[in-house]
């Protein structure tokens, strides 16, 4: 297993929000967790990963949705079983929106 | 009269394919869960980190309190596609700590949403420990009067330590989909050999370990469709008509003789169709055709 660290710049996703999680931790699958962390104005990602030395396959794709949704003040953490980059960007979008509409 | 014209067009929505995070969703009344040990204050097995294994935040059971159609109860929920919703020790804990909070809480029902192959091999001893610890509590909750539901279902089924737990609980429900036994198919077939169970013949799987099998061996209460609404109006009346009562010792000697009875009278058969031949079926190959409500009536007559 490795665990990779991130830090985006990204714009603020307005209001208060309760914690959304996303996803299983399933073979080609991984859970996205969002929790509101108003105190950093970055977007920060906290990667477990079964599959090792991806770290630049993972910036790409992490930096990709940084800069498309706002993600700012926002705490991610990822367990992840092997998933695509595509299931990844799925799943990140998933959980973004349950954040978003407040559903856990 | 015309039928309305969606009848045909209700949407389902299969309990089997669903993560357990889905059937919590909507298997209660909307808006009442409310989730004990949420992901975001958890932290993954360390077991697992250990071994170099990614874990999940709620390690594959989720724990907390709802209504069902109005009646407040506990739930645990396992996620079969985690780790074959395997009971490790941290999973263990949660299992166990909903049904010790049922003895404070005195819920109408503690409900399991079983999918699990057992014991998470990964953690062994931890593991073993955990599922008689969970064993244990199942025991004391329903002699604190909690019924105790089990509803089976889910890729994993109920097997192993699991399968276990499902038979001391108060009620079972399945689906055909779901599966109850101890053994699984692939844990035979390296024991004991593909001549002696072929865990490939999917079929013959559903056969000795499916929800019809195991309603018509009286090891399953209610079969009901593959549909989350389907085990939500099952679980609710089951909530509502549970009246639970400790299990005396002369219940459990009732038990035991039947089960040698059934043991003794169906030795030597090796295929659920010999099976439900032996049980008065006339017509064995035509169960798998049967739906779930015709099944049921059928292992009503049986009785």
């Amino acid at each position: 297993m490795e665990t990779l660290e991130f830090s985006f710049a990204s714009q603020p996703l307005p209001g208060a929000h309760p914690p959304a999680i996303r996803g299983v931790v399933g073979s080609g699958n991984l859970e996205v967790l969002i929790v509101a962390a108003p105190n950093d104005a970055a977007c920060h990602v906290t990667v477990n990963t079964s599959a090792r030395g991806f770290r630049d396959i993972w910036h790409a794709v992490l930096e990709a949705f940084a800069t498309r949704h706002p993600a700012g003040q926002l705490d991610v953490t990822i367990n992840d079983m092997g998933a695509t980059p595509a299931v990844v960007t799925l799943r990140l979008e998933q959980a973004l929106a349950a954040f978003a509409e407040g559903s856990p | 009269m015309n039928p309305p014209a969606n009848q045909f067009l209700r949407a389902t929505r299969s309990y089997f394919g669903a993560t357990a995070r889905e059937r919590v969703a909507h298997l209660f009344d909307a808006g009442s869960v409310i989730e004990f040990l949420p992901p975001e204050i958890c932290t993954p097995s360390p077991h697992l980190a250990r071994l170099g294994l990614p874990g999940a935040q709620d390690d594959g059971a989720i724990v907390g309190r709802a209504t069902l159609e109005g009646a407040s109860v506990l739930f645990v929920a396992q996620e079969g596609q985690f780790m074959g919703g395997a009971v490790g020790e941290l999973h263990g804990a949660r299992i166990v700590g909903t049904l010790a909070r049922a003895l404070t809480d005195r819920p109408r029902a503690v409900l399991l949403l079983i999918d699990s192959g057992g014991v998470r091999l990964h953690e062994a001893n931890a593991g073993l420990i955990a599922i008689s610890e969970i064993m244990r509590a199942v025991l004391d909750t329903r002699r604190a009067g909690v019924p105790v539901l089990a509803l089976i279902g889910g890729v994993c089924g109920a097997f192993g330590g699991m399968g276990i737990v499902a038979r001391m609980c108060s009620r079972v429900i399945m689906s055909e989909e779901g599966r109850l036994a101890l053994s699984g198919p692939d844990v035979i077939e390296t024991v004991a050999g593909v001549e002696e169970f072929d865990a490939r013949d999917r079929a013959l799987v559903w056969r000795v370990t499916g929800g019809k099998h195991r309603l018509l061996t009286g090891d399953c209460d209610e079969l009901v469709d593959d549909d989350i609404d389907a085990f939500r109006s099952a679980g609710a009346r089951a909530v509502r008509n549970a009246s639970e009562r400790a299990p005396m010792l002369a219940d459990l000697r009732q038990r035991q003789d039947v089960l040698a009875r059934r043991a003794q009278r169906l030795a030597g058969l090796n295929d659920g169709a010999q099976v439900w031949r032996a049980l008065g079926i006339a017509d064995p190959q035509a169960i798998s055709m049967l739906t779930a409500e015709e099944t049921m009536a059928l292992a009503g007559e049986l009785q």
